[in-house]
């Protein structure tokens, strides 16, 4: 590849390898991700996944190899960068406004308290990023009284409001019911497409993402691979990828669907990265 | 009658002449300030006690400030100093742990105990041991000096303007550390600056209401304020002022009422908190309709 195109690129990753403690996750892992690409992540619980984010946010250096975000090395706190991780519901009890939470993606970074010349232009694009993810009618509630799908539209939204050019997405549908899933895919997609956005989405089950994904990003066994969904999305390889067996179903208008994921994504045990 | 109306503290609807009576004793007037200062720092700290969930961790502060404070006691030096020292070195190690704070209540729980262990073995080698013990146990808020006065403005400046400073930074890390990390904010640090500064204002807060009812001065006005505004810069307002109420009144009550200011203004914020409770259950109640497990049933069936 040339080297514009690298510097091109969205993320270029070479020969990258991560531990987490002393232990080795995964290594050799050498990719390149175009500007706009919706990435879906996968791989089975435990192999690396955010990980692999935490790399991607400067929060861990790589244990070898170089790695490439927007043609600079990761570094934490860059604004080009949004970020939802992943996590269980927010606490109830939280007292604080869907609005005020998705403006600490604005400047909540920033030392001191907002001034008020400077509210305006804040409040302008917050307004801009709710509006983005559909959120008005809940935004002035409180965020920890919103349902699962509500929580995940404004923390969408906070990840939006800096006008970052990657979102890093750490299993956003877990948890949400089908349509749930299937409304935030087809939101995260249309963004992607409007605003420009470079996507990375880790999830269990790639059903809801089918129509939306471009490229599958796999993590298992140690290693990292890329590749288009027909190559990926077929039984022997996601057999291979989760060590259990896996089927691919097609229907009469091309449309596919994965049966076996679902058990996979059942045990919810902790990832190492966290 | 008028020479028992001399003696006997005045209280009537003349308010001009209410006010003077209250601070015609330098007593009162250091009691006053002492007590606003102490009220105002611990009103802005204890909203983001709150939302951090560190309400526990804030009163294992305040009787590991005990151990200190009878330790300073025994050997000479000023009560604020001990209280100081043993504060903030057990608050920078409760920082250092930041996020997993929240689950070690066990662990704080057998450090506390210990420390009010080492209190009592401290008041048992000192003479005199029952007025010091009440005193740090209760609060000296009367016996207020000038010099302390002092003190107690400069620890509350400092401790003001630091909150100040981190403000934002501290609100985003408390309701989501992770982002915040990714987003350049220094988690670990910001939470042992946090915790020192929750030290200083705890030995402070000390002095007004003592160890044990620490918590009517850092927990109960933010809780209060949190049932009653989800914008954290009007929950910061509405705490800091009703813990400037709480102490005033108590001051004021205790002054025309022989019995301790702390009970005064525990008391007035353990009522306060009831009638939060009650007024922010009715609101609820009335803007999501009657009965409530009805609505719920209907939105659940709605299409």
């Amino acid at each position: 590849m040339a080297p514009s195109d690298r510097a091109r690129a969205a993320i270029v990753a070479d020969d990258v390898a991560a531990t987490y403690g002393r232990r080795l996750i995964w290594r050799g892992a050498s990719f390149t991700i175009e500007p706009g690409e919706f990435i879906v992540v996968l791989g089975p619980n435990g192999s690396g996944k955010s990980t692999l984010f935490r790399l991607l946010l400067g929060l861990i250096p790589p244990a070898a190899g170089t790695l490439a975000v927007l043609g600079q090395r990761p570094r934490r706190g860059n604004a080009q960068v949004g970020y939802v991780p992943q996590r269980r519901e927010l606490d109830r009890d939280t007292p604080v406004r869907g609005r005020d939470f998705v403006h600490l993606g604005f400047d909540g970074h920033r030392w001191g308290f907002e001034l008020p010349g400077v509210a305006r232009a804040a409040h302008r694009q917050v307004d801009e990023a709710i509006e983005a993810v559909n959120a008005e009618p809940y935004a002035d509630r409180s965020i920890g009284r919103l349902s699962g799908g509500e929580q995940q539209r404004l923390l969408l939204a906070q990840a939006l409001v800096g006008n970052p050019r990657l979102l890093l997405l750490d299993e956003p549908l877990a948890s949400l019911d089908l349509r749930n899933q299937v409304g935030i895919s087809e939101l995260v997609a249309s963004l992607a497409r409007t605003l420009q956005l470079t996507v990375l989405l880790i999830a269990h089950d790639i059903n809801p993402l089918l129509p939306v994904v471009d490229r599958v990003l796999y993590v298992a066994h140690g290693g990292v691979a890329i590749g288009k969904p027909v190559d990926v999305i077929t039984g022997p390889t996601l057999s291979r990828l989760y060590g259990s067996p896996i089927e691919v179903l097609h229907d009469s208008h091309g449309h596919m669907f994965v049966v076996g994921l679902e058990a996979e994504s059942g045990h919810h045990e902790a990832e190492p990265a966290r | 009658m008028t020479g028992l109306l001399l003696i006997m503290p005045y209280f009537g609807w003349d308010l001009v002449r209410d006010v003077q009576e209250l601070f015609r004793y330098p007593f009162m007037q250091h009691a006053f300030e002492a007590g606003t200062i102490v009220a105002l720092t611990a009103g802005v700290i204890g909203y983001f006690v709150v939302v951090r969930g560190l309400s526990f961790a804030a009163h294992a502060l305040s009787h590991i400030g005990f151990a200190g404070g009878t330790g300073a006691v025994l050997l000479g030096l000023p009560l604020i100093g001990g209280l100081l020292v043993f504060t903030i070195a057990a608050g920078a190690v409760m920082g250092a742990l930041g996020q997993r704070l929240r689950g070690r209540d066990v662990t704080i729980g057998i450090v506390m105990a210990w420390s009010l262990g080492l209190g009592v073995l401290f008041l048992a080698l000192f003479n005199g041991a029952a007025s010091t013990a009440v005193s740090i146990l209760f609060g000296t808020i009367l016996g207020i000096a000038t010099r302390d006065v002092v003190l107690t403005a400069i620890a509350g400046a400092i401790t003001l303007v630091a909150l100040a400073a981190m403000y934002r930074p501290l609100l985003f890390a408390s309701l989501d550390d992770e982002v915040a990390q990714a987003k350049g904010v220094p988690v670990q640090a910001l939470s042992i600056a946090f915790m020192v500064i929750l030290a200083i204002a705890v030995s402070e807060a000390v002095q007004v209401v003592g160890v044990l009812l620490i918590f009517a001065l850092i927990v109960t006005p933010a809780a209060i304020a949190e049932r009653f505004t989800i914008r954290p810069s009007r929950g910061l307002l509405l705490s800091a002022t009703l813990a400037v109420l709480f102490t005033w009144a108590g001051l004021t009550i205790a002054y025309y009422l022989p019995y301790p200011v702390s009970f005064f203004i525990t008391t007035i914020a353990f009522w306060s908190y009831l009638l939060a409770r009650l007024v922010s259950s009715l609101r609820l109640r009335v803007a999501t309709g009657f009965p409530r497990p009805w609505r719920e049933e209907q939105f659940r069936h709605s299409p």
